[in-house]
């Protein structure tokens, strides 16, 4: 791959000028003098394009990585010349015939993952024998085959991106998969688990979304792990709905299986960054069992026959309301040709006065306005105030307590089927996939406050 | 003991590795408060590391010999010095500037040239004593050099790293640790492998201890720094004394290393000479054998036996203990009958090596961890037993014999390990990391990583240190230790006190008050070399006083508006009321004051005194006087007036 590659990639102005006068290239392998005599045996790095044009990165033969500014470059000479090869061993994925066969979709995510010791760079293994050669465990669980859907990073996920991944969870599951394992990376992941649970219904098999918090490249990771959990539920567990299967603690406990449309990345970097909101999980998977939290789950059914259903209109989003908001965001949204909103307002679905025109007028001209709450816990209940009973009129669909984020894929799903705003809402308003609940168990808004002498003693008894 | 060894015939070479943690307020890269240890905790934490892949598809040896021993590792967290940083569940933040000044400053002082852009790297370690696996480090001076015994030692690098976690217990298959110190800004100085003898080690430390607190800008105290030497002779290997907790412990390790290094020379040579050069020329089988110790004479190998030791020691499977049944292992090696009793370190043998090797990634900890044939227990029955055992495994008479027991899975780690050591054996010494004891022996740590381990922290910005920042550094140096001495030494200061200034801070706070308030150098030094350490032996907290108040202090001795004699009551006051102006203090002690009608109450005393010593000798009397004088007097009239007007009284009486 490195024909194609500048041979001295990241570098330009005056380290670049300065390399080029050397006759060096990256991976040339050099003895670099400084103008103060100090000495540096390595090789030549190519460069982020982020970083300054006025060093030279150079990895040293103790595993060091230093920068040398050009202006302090006494001599450079090339000692020879060291390319990376980027290769992953690859054994066979054993077979055996009384494991299950399970499936596993790439999306772009790095599951497992080889470094590269000179750049840090993160070279993905992905095929059934690299993963071997990663996670050889996995023989133990499942015989598994790898489908490599698309390759970007989560944030990059977008419809199109949904529609093929649930084209593709369709046609595995046709070919006989006893379950489906994604890999994604977890910032979207809650997005791609509500619109599969949309798009995918009636699966006959579980449907498991995995991902890692720390890149599988370090010796801490979660990735291994969390592939393991998600396998064995994809695999052999019992529950056939879009799941998402990461860390519970962040210790190397278990992990938990939450439903795809009711769950949440909650912690931008913490292990278990994922909770289940408004409910509880379903599932509690370690490597040895699986505990059933949720008895109200659908059960594994060969004999059920999936449907894949991915219409869509992508025209929709989602308004995160503040005090102070004036109609114009609104008025701007509507010019601009979207055709739904999902409103996150405050309390039990509020949004001030001003913006009440600006409702109206979206309504009249045919958009979709839906009502969630950005406490993410609880209710809309517009009812209870005047505010609530006056956004009703205006138009305004209460979504009880779906997530925003849910509300918003499950409505760019439903307006890929139909325009009319009566059939909108019955089809926003009822539930497929426990995107809303008839009733909130009290243990399903639990955030332990930490700080509290009873939560300090019960979190130091347990595994963080 | 060094006097036998010769080390320059054996091609002895030592480098030294001095870690010293930096004095800042927070860790390296959070916010965390840096030095506040805690005995408590309020979480846990239990993770595993797994190796990753390096460039060639391989693992590094150290990282696949540490996710051999399969361990679980606890991390006690308190969040009174630790956040979800250290607890690998946040990135790190942009470094703490603080510690690079820090280290760039002890950097010039190892006379290093500074590196252009910092570059953080990851290294690796899956020992658990970091939860990343990976500590987040970075070169910062090259090329240096310091004056030693008439030559220079060379500095090779000095890097700014992220200090570990601290151990709490590490049994069988559960490593526990304490997650205080981790993170905490720390400079690693390696020298080069110049150092010629132990003495030389030795010296070298203290060197290098002195030159990083002469700056005042390193933390001191237990554990604030800590050495790892570098020891190798020739046709040996580097091998790397790890923790070396004070520089005394030094030669006799150091010594040790260098005679355990010739006698695996020797052990490879006498290998080489009964025909096993190669891996394959080693016979080595292993089986299980539990049955025929099911009754054994020897308690350690019998199931019921070892079930109370895990009962008694509460170990938990899946926690400490490992996996499938009891086993007592037995492993043939073939034509190495005596081998195993072969001489390495003072008082320990080659059997030694493979206990290490077993306790450490096979995790069989219950001592002594292994019997073999050569050093077979002498009870009764014992010796019937193990001529049944070698007819068992069908032993010829120059086989050797030996036996491990625990957890199957382990049994058979260590069976697999026995056999890595005995191929190191054919090569001589292995390069590894020991861990050093009080008595001077040394056991197996890890095997020494490569550089495979290290590569970028792509989480950290490279960091440019710009000239201006490195120039304005240099600027504020204090002298080194060297100069200080000859400066010092020739105004007839004791050496003594002179290390103890540098080593404690006091030789900056001679600067200053030599500098800002014109004290008198030598006087300066006496005072806190001597004064201080009094009172600091007594428990005054006189490290607690800011430089500018000792400043202020040295100003009211030179304007000879307060006695010396003063100093103490000064002193213990501004310690004890941190915060305090000293104009208030003297204020309230009446310092330079002297009472009202001192002088005649001195002349009343010195005649009503006498008669109560009428036998006295005039100096006796003087002395006497001056010290019922003072008890009153002091601070308030100097001493030197008060002796004028006794003698002048004495001189008057009849």
């Amino acid at each position: 791959m490195s024909q194609n590659q500048d041979p001295l990639k990241g570098y330009c102005g005056p380290a670049r000028a300065c390399l080029e006068s050397y006759g060096v290239r990256v991976w040339s392998d050099v003895r670099l003098v400084n103008a103060a005599g100090s000495v540096f045996e390595g090789v030549i790095l190519p460069r982020s394009e982020t970083f300054d044009d006025r060093h030279i990165s150079l990895k040293l033969h103790n595993g060091y990585n230093v920068g040398v500014h050009v202006e302090r470059v006494a001599s450079i000479e090339g000692l020879g010349y060291k390319e990376a090869v980027y290769r992953i061993p690859e054994q066979e994925f054993p077979s055996r015939p009384d494991l299950p066969s399970v499936s596993l979709l790439g999306t772009g995510g790095t599951i497992a993952s080889r470094l590269d010791y000179r750049t840090g760079a993160v070279i993905p293994a992905f095929t059934p024998g690299e993963l071997y050669g990663a996670v050889p465990e996995l023989a133990d669980i499942c015989n598994l085959t790898t489908r490599k859907i698309f390759g970007v990073f989560s944030e990059n996920m977008g419809w199109e991106e949904h529609t093929a991944l649930a084209e593709a969870v369709g046609a595995e599951i046709e070919a006989g998969a006893d379950g489906i394992v994604i890999g994604h990376g977890t910032d979207t992941m809650g997005h791609t688990a509500a619109v599969l649970s949309f798009m995918v219904q009636d699966s006959p098999v579980p449907i498991v979304l995995v991902g890692s918090q720390r890149s599988s490249d370090r010796p801490s990771s979660d990735a291994a792990l969390n592939l393991i959990h998600a396998v064995r539920a994809a695999g052999h567990g019992n529950i056939a709905e879009v799941q998402i299967c990461m860390f519970g603690p962040t210790s190397d406990r278990y992990a938990l299986l939450h439903r795809g449309t009711r769950c949440r990345k909650m912690h931008s970097s913490y292990r278990s960054t994922f909770r289940t909101v408004g409910d509880i999980p379903l599932c509690l998977v370690n490597t040895e069992s699986f505990t059933v939290i949720n008895e109200d789950h659908v059960p594994r059914d060969p004999g059920r026959k999936v449907r894949i259903d991915t219409r869509y209109d992508d025209r929709v989003t989602i308004l995160y309301y503040y005090p102070g908001m004036k109609p114009d965001v609104l008025d701007a949204l509507v010019d601009a040709g979207y055709r739904g909103v999902v409103i996150a307002g405050t309390g039990l679905g509020h949004v001030n006065k001003p913006l009440y025109p600006a409702i109206e007028r979206a309504v009249s001209r045919g958009v979709h306005v839906m009502m969630t709450v950005q406490t993410l816990w609880g209710f809309v209940q517009m009812y209870v105030y005047e505010t609530g009973r006056e956004l009703l009129q205006l138009g305004v669909v209460p979504l009880d307590n779906m997530l925003p984020e849910t509300a918003l894929m499950k409505l760019g799903w439903v307006l890929g089927h139909t325009e009319d705003r009566q059939e909108v809402a019955r089809m926003m308003q009822t539930p497929i996939a426990h995107e809303i609940t008839v009733r909130e168990p009290h243990n399903g808004y639990l955030i332990l406050q930490g700080g509290l002498p009873e939560v300090d003693e019960f979190v130091a008894a347990h595994w963080k | 003991m060094s006097e036998t060894f010769d080390y320059a015939g054996a091609g002895f070479k030592a480098g030294l590795e001095v870690h010293q943690q930096l004095l800042t307020e927070h860790k390296l890269f959070c916010r965390c408060p840096a030095g506040r240890y805690t005995r408590e905790h309020d979480g846990t934490v239990l993770r595993h590391m797994r190796p990753t892949l390096s460039e060639l598809g391989e693992y590094d040896g150290t990282a696949l010999m540490e996710f051999k021993t399969r361990k679980n590792i606890i991390y006690l967290l308190n969040r009174i010095n630790t956040c979800t940083y250290e607890m690998d569940d946040t990135p790190p933040f942009l470094v703490n500037e603080r510690a690079v000044d820090i280290a760039i400053e002890q950097s010039l002082m190892l006379g290093c040239d500074i590196v252009d852009e910092v570059h953080i790297a990851r290294k690796q370690y899956l020992d658990g004593s970091i939860p990343t696996g990976f500590q987040r480090t970075a070169v910062v001076g090259v090329n240096g050099s310091i004056p030693f015994r008439g030559r220079r030692l060379s500095i090779t690098q000095v890097t700014l790293e992220e200090d570990s976690c601290r151990e709490v217990s590490d049994r069988g298959h559960l490593i526990v640790w304490r997650t205080d110190r981790l993170g905490t800004p720390l400079i690693e100085t390696v020298t080069g492998p110049e150092l010629r003898n132990p003495e030389e080690v030795e010296q070298a430390i203290l060197l290098i201890g002195k030159l990083c607190r002469s700056t005042g800008h390193v933390r001191t105290g237990i554990g604030a720094s800590r050495q790892d030497v570098n020891v190798s002779v020739r046709g040996g290997r580097r091998v790397e004394i790890k923790g070396v907790p004070k520089a005394s412990w030094a030669r006799r390790l150091v010594h040790g290393e260098a005679v355990r290094q010739v006698n695996l020379l020797r052990l490879r040579d006498e290998l080489h000479r009964r025909g096993f050069t190669e891996p394959a020329d080693l016979g080595i089988e292993h089986r299980d054998v539990t049955e025929l110790f099911r009754r054994s004479v020897l308690p350690a190998l019998r199931r019921e036996a070892w079930e109370r030791w895990v009962e008694a020691g509460a170990r938990r499977p899946g926690f400490e203990l490992g996996e499938g049944p009891f086993t007592v292992r037995a492993v043939r090696l073939r034509s190495l009958a005596g081998l195993l009793g072969h001489p390495t370190q003072p008082g320990r043998d080659f059997s030694h090596e493979l206990a290490g090797r077993i306790r450490v990634i096979a995790t069989l900890d219950q001592l002594p961890i292994l019997l073999h044939d050569g050093a077979w227990p002498g009870v009764p029955g014992a010796a019937a037993e193990l001529d049944g055992l070698r007819r068992e495994l069908g032993c010829a008479a120059d086989d050797a014999v030996l036996v491990v027991w625990g957890p199957e899975r382990d049994t058979v780690t260590a069976a697999e390990e026995i056999r890595l050591r005995l191929e190191d054996a054919l090569d001589g010494v292995p390069s590894e990391t020991r861990q050093p004891f009080a008595d001077g022996g040394t056991d197996f740590e890890r095997i020494l990583p490569g550089p495979d381990r290290m590569y970028p922290d792509t989480d950290s910005p490279p960091q440019p240190l710009e000239a201006p920042r490195v120039r304005a550094l240099r600027g504020a140096l204090p002298p080194p230790p060297w100069e200080r001495e000859t400066a010092w030494g020739t105004l007839g200061v004791p050496a003594a006190d002179i290390d103890e200034l540098i080593r404690h801070g006091g030789a900056l706070l001679v600067d200053r008050v030599v500098e800002e308030a014109g004290a008198d150098p030598r006087l300066a030094c006496f005072f806190f070399a001597e004064r201080l350490k009094g009172l600091r032996r007594e428990g005054l907290p006189v490290d607690g006083i800011a430089p500018t108040v000792w400043v202020e202090l040295f100003r009211l001795f030179a304007n000879m508006l307060v006695s010396r004699e003063a100093w103490r009551l000064l002193v213990t006051a501004l310690a004890m009321n941190p915060g305090r102006a000293l104009p208030e203090i003297v204020r309230e002690l009446r310092i330079g004051e002297p009472p009202a009608g001192w002088q005649e109450g001195l002349v009343e005393l010195a005649r009503t005194a006498r008669p109560d010593h009428p036998d006295g000798t005039s100096a006796q009397l003087r002395r006497y006087l001056m010290g019922r004088a003072m008890e009153t007097l002091r601070g308030r009239v100097p001493a030197r007036t008060v002796a004028e007007v006794i003698v002048r009284e004495m001189e008057a009486a009849p």
